[in-house]
This record gives C-alpha cells, sequence and structure tokens, in this order.
C-alpha cells in the first residue's frame, strides 16, 4: 500500500513485517524514529518481539549478539557515535558469522559534534565482514531490509543497511509497504545453523590460536565475496515479486552514451540524476553508476560498466584523513593494472557534516573534471573559513 | 572433616572439566566447575573474556558440556540479556543463563552491561570469579584488587579498598545476591542452585585465588579461602531481597597476618617478618566486616 510516511516510519514498518523475534537499541539522532516506531508496534502489540531498552549502543549490538547465538532473528539500529562504540561487537558479530540486521542512519562522527548526515560511520567499519547495502531513496530503504534478512540468513553474513541520515530517515515520501503477507512469502523462518542450546550442547566463539585464525578470516572473506550470488538473486526476486528494482549489486543511469561517469552511492544520486538530465538537455553526455553493495564491493560491475569510458569522477561523502577519497580508491582498484594509465579518475568529497551537495556543486564538479582530471578535492568547501596556521 | 562428608551432597557431573589449561591449583577451574555441575546439563554459560575463556575454550577443543558462548571482555552480561530474549521471544525454556566473568570484566569493563542487566531485569544469573587483578593479561590491578596487593601496576601495593560489588549488585534491587569462596562446595553449589530458583537477575561473588597472581602455593587455594573466610576479610553472606542474610559466623578469628603471609603479593607489608602499618589498616577491614556483618 503507497502511504506518505516519514523514512523512518517506513523502515521501521518494513522491519515489523520481517517479524524479528529480538529488537535492541539505543537511541541516537537521526536513528531514533525508526526504535521508536518499532517500539509502538511492539507495545500495540502488532509485532511480537521482545525489545530490550539497553544502556548503550554496546549493549545494543551485544544482546542482539546474543539473541541470534540463541537462535532469534534480530534486529538493530544505529548511527554515528553509536556504530562506533559498537565497533567491537561489530567485528564480532560478523566473525561468529551470526546474521543480524542492522540499519545504519549515516551521519557524520565527531569532533566536532554534528548530528547530520554523511557515510564515515558505515566506512568506519567497512572491513568487518559485513554486507553494506546503500539505499537512494526510502522506497529502497525499506525494500532494502525485506532483502536484508533474507540475504543475511542465507549467507549467514550479518548486514547493515545505510540510509542518509535526515536526507532520507526524515522526509516524508510515498512508500508501498508491502502487506504482511507479502513479507511473510517473500522472506522464510529464519533457520539458524549453530545455535546455543543445552540439547546440543556446543562452544560459541572459541578463541583461535595462529593454527586456525587466518583460515576463519579467509573463509569471511570468501563468504563476503560469495554472498554477490545472493545478493543479485534475492534482488532480482524482490524484483518479480513487488515489481519494482531495489538494491542488487550496481545500478547506472544514462551511463552507456555517457562521456563523463559519475560514481556515488546513497541519497546523492537523486541530485546526480537531476544534473544528469539538466545537462543532457543542454547537449553533454553525463552518465552515473550507483554502487548499492559497497560490502561486498562489485568489482567486476564496476569494471564492466566502466571499462569504455575514459572521464570518471567518483563523489563521496566520506574520507580516509591523510589519504583521501575511500570509495574513488576502490574504484581505482576495480580496473586491472594496465588500463589505469590512460583512464582519468578524479575524486572528490563532498556533504560531510551534512553540508548541501547543490546542483551547481555537482555542476562546477563535470565541468572541471571535463577540463582536466581532479586528483582529489573537497567539493563546496568555504576557503573563508580556513586559515592557513591552523594546518 | 573427613574427605567423604566435606563431599556429601555436592554435584559431580563433570560438565566442565576436561582438558581445561588452567594453572595448578586455579581457583577459578575449580570454581567453574562447581558452578557448571550445580546448575546441571540444562544451562547456557555466557562467559566473558579473561582466565576462564582462554584456558577452557581454545578451538578445537573447549572443556565444557554445556553450550558456551563468549564474545568479548566487557559485554557477558550483555549477551546473556540477549539469549534470554532470544528465549522468551521464541518460547523455548525454561534454561538456566549464567554470566560469568572475571573481577576486570564485572568490576570495571563490563560493569556498565551488569549493571544494564540487572535494571533491566533479566532472569540471569551472573557470577562474579575474583581472582583480585587482571590476571590473563598478567596480574595487573582491577578495582577488586585489595589495599596493599602487589600487581604489576601498583609494584608498590595498591593504594585502595576493593569495590564493593555485592552491595551494588544489592543495590539494583534484585532478588539475590551472594557470596561464596571455594573452600565450602556444597555451600558455593548450594547458593548456584538457589540462585536458579528465583526468576529475575541474581549476582553470586566468588573468591577464587590465583596461585600466580597471588604468590602462594597451589596446594594452598583453598586454605588462603578459608583463611579469607576467617580473619573476616571475605565475609559469606546472602543478601534476599535487599536484606542480609545468613552471614556466616566465623569459628575462630584469625588476624589478618595469617591469610596475607601465605602470599607473594603481601610480602613487601613486613619487614624482616614484621607488620607495617598497612597491615593494621588491613586488620581494620576485617574488623569492620566482622562487625558490619555480625560475623
Ligand atoms: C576491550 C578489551 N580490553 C582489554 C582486553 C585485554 N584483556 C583480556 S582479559 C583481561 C583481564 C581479565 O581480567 P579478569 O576479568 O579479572 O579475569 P581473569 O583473567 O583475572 O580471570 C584483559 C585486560 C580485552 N580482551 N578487551
Ligand atoms: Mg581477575
Amino acid at each position: 500500500m503507497l502511504k506518505q510516511i516519514e523514512g523512518s516510519y517506513a523502515v521501521a514498518q518494513v522491519v515489523a513485517h520481517c517479524r524479528p523475534n529480538v529488537i535492541s537499541a539505543y537511541p541516537i539522532t537521526p536513528q531514533t524514529h525508526i526504535v521508536e516506531g518499532l517500539a509502538d508496534l511492539v507495545g500495540e502489540g502488532q509485532l511480537q518481539a521482545e525489545f530490550v531498552n539497553v544502556e548503550s549502543e554496546f549493549s545494543a549490538a551485544s544482546v542482539v549478539l546474543g539473541a541470534s547465538a540463541a537462535g532469534a532473528r534480530a534486529y538493530t539500529a544505529t548511527t554515528s557515535q553509536g556504530l562506533l562504540l559498537m565497533s567491537e561487537v561489530i567485528y564480532c558479530i560478523a566473525g561468529m558469522r551470526l546474521p543480524i540486521v542492522l540499519t545504519c542512519a549515516n551521519r557524520a562522527i565527531s569532533a566536532p559534534l554534528s548530528i547530520w548526515n554523511d557515510q564515515q560511520d558505515s566506512m568506519a567499519v567497512r572491513d568487518a565482514g559485513w554486507i553494506q547495502l546503500h539505499a537512494e531513496d526510502n522506497q529502497e530503504a525499506s525494500d532494502l531490509h525485506i532483502q536484508a534478512f533474507k540475504i543475511a540468513e542465507q549467507t549467514f553474513l550479518p548486514t547493515m543497511v545505510c540510509m542518509d541520515g535526515f536526507i532520507l530517515t526524515h522526509a516524508f515520501e510515498p512508500v508501498d509497504i508491502p502487506e504482511q503477507k507479502e513479507v511473510d512469502d517473500f522472506l522464510p523462518a529464519f533457520k539458524p545453523r549453530h545455535i546455543v542450546d543445552p540439547r546440543w550442547p556446543r562452544g560459541i566463539g572459541l578463541f583461535a590460536d595462529p593454527r586456525f585464525y587466518m583460515e576463519t578470516r579467509y573463509i569471511l572473506h570468501r563468504a563476503l565475496e560469495k554472498s554477490e550470488e545472493t545478493i543479485k538473486e534475492v534482488s532480482a526476486e524482490f524484483a518479480r515479486v513487488f515489481g519494482r528494482d531495489s538494491g542488487g549489486f550496481i545500478k547506472t543511469y544514462k551511463l552507456e552514451e555517457a562521456d563523463v561517469a559519475i560514481v556515488s552511492m546513497g541519497s546523492v544520486v537523486g541530485t546526480i540524476k537531476e544534473l544528469i538530465d539538466q545537462l543532457e538537455e543542454e547537449g553533454k553526455k553525463v552518465g552515473l553508476l550507483q554502487i548499492c553493495s559497497y560490502r561486498p564491493f562489485p568489482r567486476k560491475e564496476v569494471y564492466r560498466a566502466l571499462k569504455d569510458k575514459m572521464n570518471i569522477v567518483v563523489l563521496e561523502k566520506c574520507i580516509s584523513l591523510g589519504r583521501g577519497g575511500i570509495l574513488a580508491s576502490d574504484i581505482r582498484w576495480s580496473f586491472p593494472r594496465a588500463e589505469k594509465r590512460d583512464r582519468n579518475i578524479s575524486s572528490f568529497v563532498a556533504g560531510l557534516g551534512g553540508r548541501n551537495i547543490s546542483i551547481d556543486d555537482l555542476r562546477y564538479m563535470v565541468e572541471k573534471v571535463e577540463k582536466e582530471p581532479v586528483e582529489f578535492e573537497f567539493l563546496g568547501l568555504k576557503k573563508e573559513l580556513i586559515a592557513e596556521r591552523d594546518m | 572433616m573427613e574427605k567423604s562428608q566435606y563431599l556429601e551432597g555436592v554435584e559431580k557431573k563433570d560438565l566442565f572439566a576436561h582438558g581445561h589449561r588452567a594453572c595448578g591449583g586455579c581457583g577459578q577451574a575449580l570454581a567453574a566447575r562447581l558452578v557448571a555441575d550445580a546448575a546441571g546439563e540444562n544451562t547456557i554459560a555466557c562467559v566473558a573474556t579473561g582466565c576462564l575463556e582462554v584456558f577452557s575454550s581454545p578451538y578445537p577443543d573447549p572443556s565444557w558440556r554445556i553450550p558456551f558462548l563468549h564474545s568479548l571482555f566487557e559485554n557477558a552480561a550483555a549477551v546473556a540479556s540477549g539469549v534470554e530474549a532470544a528465549y522468551k521471544a521464541l518460547g523455548k525454556g525454561p534454561v538456566n543463563i549464567i554470566a560469568q566473568g572475571g573481577d576486570g570484566s564485572t568490576a570495571d569493563i563490563g560493569f556498565q552491561s551488569i549493571s544494564g542487566m540487572f535494571e533491566r531485569g533479566h532472569n540471569v544469573l551472573y557470577v562474579c570469579y575474583d581472582n583480585e587483578a587482571y590476571m590473563n593479561t598478567g596480574v595487573q590491578r582491577s578495582s577488586f584488587t585489595p589495599l596493599g596487593a602487589r600487581t604489576t601496576t601498583t609494584p608498590t601495593g595498591n593504594k585502595t579498598r576493593k569495590k564493593n560489588m555485592p552491595m551494588i549488585a544489592a543495590d539494583h534491587g534484585i532478588p539475590y545476591v551472594a557470596t561464596a569462596t571455594i573452600d565450602d562446595f556444597r555451600d558455593l553449589q548450594q547458593k548456584i542452585k538457589k540462585a536458579l530458583a528465583i526468576e529475575g537477575p541474581k549476582y553470586i561473588h566468588i573468591l577464587a585465588p590465583c596461585p600466580l597472581g597471588w604468590g602462594h602455593h597451589g596446594e594452598l587455594t583453598v586454605e588462603v579461602c578459608r583463611l579469607a573466610k576467617d580473619t573476616g576479610l571475605f565475609p559469606i553472606y546472602e543478601i534476599v531481597d535487599g536484606k542480609v542474610t545468613n552471614a556466616r559466623k566465623i569459628p575462630v578469628k584469625v588476624p589478618v597476618e595469617e591469610y596475607l603471609k601465605v602470599q607473594g603479593r603481601f610480602k613487601h607489608l613486613f619487614k624482616r617478618g614484621v607488620p607495617t602499618e598497612e597491615v593494621a589498616e588491613i586488620q581494620e577491614i576485617a574488623n569492620q566486616n566482622i562487625e558490619r556483618f555480625n560475623l
């Protein structure tokens, strides 16, 4: 049913339709409406679940860890400082192959404190062994949750659905929220693999000495690579059943004919598409490659989609300080060594701490890379706020 | 006491025992075994990082015959909360859920998650194996390290008194708190059984000497516990619904010197066999306990 609804509440309703057994979360802006929404649904009896109000994100992650290890479908949501506080548990959950689903309402990281959107938080745990899916709009954000439970439970890999804080979480948009029955048909009951249960006593979370540790990393890495198939299958099945494209590995927009290819992920692709349309009218061919699955990284798809593009520009809301663009280095790595030389891959970081990314900013970016490649640049920087002595 | 009499009524099921790698005379290994055997097969152990976890759960041969779950150093109580929530949500159980950790994970780094578990009222028993320092990482001070004790991070002796965790636990309003040591198997196991029969969060604090860290001979582990009790330094009691009960009367009170002298960690408190002022201060702590609990 199509509803005009805030993104967070859409996600809450969809998550409820996925029937998690245990939910545990700790409030942090801009994630709060999601868990408040779920608390309401549990309170009203619409969702039969244990809602554990914990004293920190560290415990929220630990509660869902314990619940999942005991065979429950478990869900949590957080952002920014909360995700960083969880990070030790985040690694543990992946290492223990617990198929937990987490919503990350992407937000900047302190200091300075900022409650506004960028994607530094999920980037900070990108190497932990989780699947990370990025939503473009609220329809996709809610669809991705249904897919996330299915993907996680088929691969035994925890799955993070990233949606831009405020821009999506607090935006009212029409969202089609599938009926309970439709979700039930799509998402089978969770069949756990190894659980703590006195009927089958076993140890979960044993320690591994150097004879064994490295293989656990190899297996996790391969499992993530292999989850590509599942992510694609589940997205394709979703499209068949629900009649719309959501998720998958990558998406493209007017890319085939494009002279300049923009690569990005998350809600900013909406603005990028608008610019592409404007530029098209002006006779310029610009296209978009949108990363939906950031981990596992769609290297082959990226290569296939961009192999004929000589002018590529990566736009991202995060930075590896002292190094530069994070997504940009993933994209640069996606080309075989021999091919890199003649190809221009520019790197822009934008929108940190909620700085608006306007169409004019994007237009400037495209015009600049049309002239010459850009090694690395902050887009929309206010030069008047920067003094040489501070650096 | 006759040995047979001493072991009378003590559960021995070997649910935790096989091939663990603890040091000879390890108080924690014995305590963990008594806890598991008292709790029985229908039990899930959620264990924090620390000596117990390390000596009992190397892949591929853990020593547990009950389900064992370990994730991190500071979250055993939260993980146990999650297991309990799952059992409730899935309509499974009843099952005994026992979160277990050392003094470091209990008093320091995991303090917040334990407080949360107590406050939320989970049906979980938390057992603290108190060896009065971070043993797993090489005998560093914790907030349960007693006054005067030498550790690798208090080389001149610890300057503070021990945090009083049983009272802190009781002040959360939980229905059952108890202290125990490994010199009285029956008492320890009865407390475990009693706790598990009560709905809600429970806390049991077990003194578990560490020969390596305390500097006593392995065969003295049980004797050291007896001295801790009989000096008044480690009072044995229960707190049921907020009221202290069953405080164990000391048959013959022993001066703290007797307890301190058998342990290397207190050696510096005696100069050529003569006790320093700090010993008097420690005696004062014992006296306060004796008065407070009417031991
Ligand atoms: C977050 C974190 N900090 C530090 C450690 C290192 N560490 C592992 S066990 C331990 C000490 C454990 O002390 P305690 O809880 O008293 O247990 P014991 O080994 O003494 O039985 C420490 C400091 C860790 N594993 N994780
Ligand atoms: Mg200790």
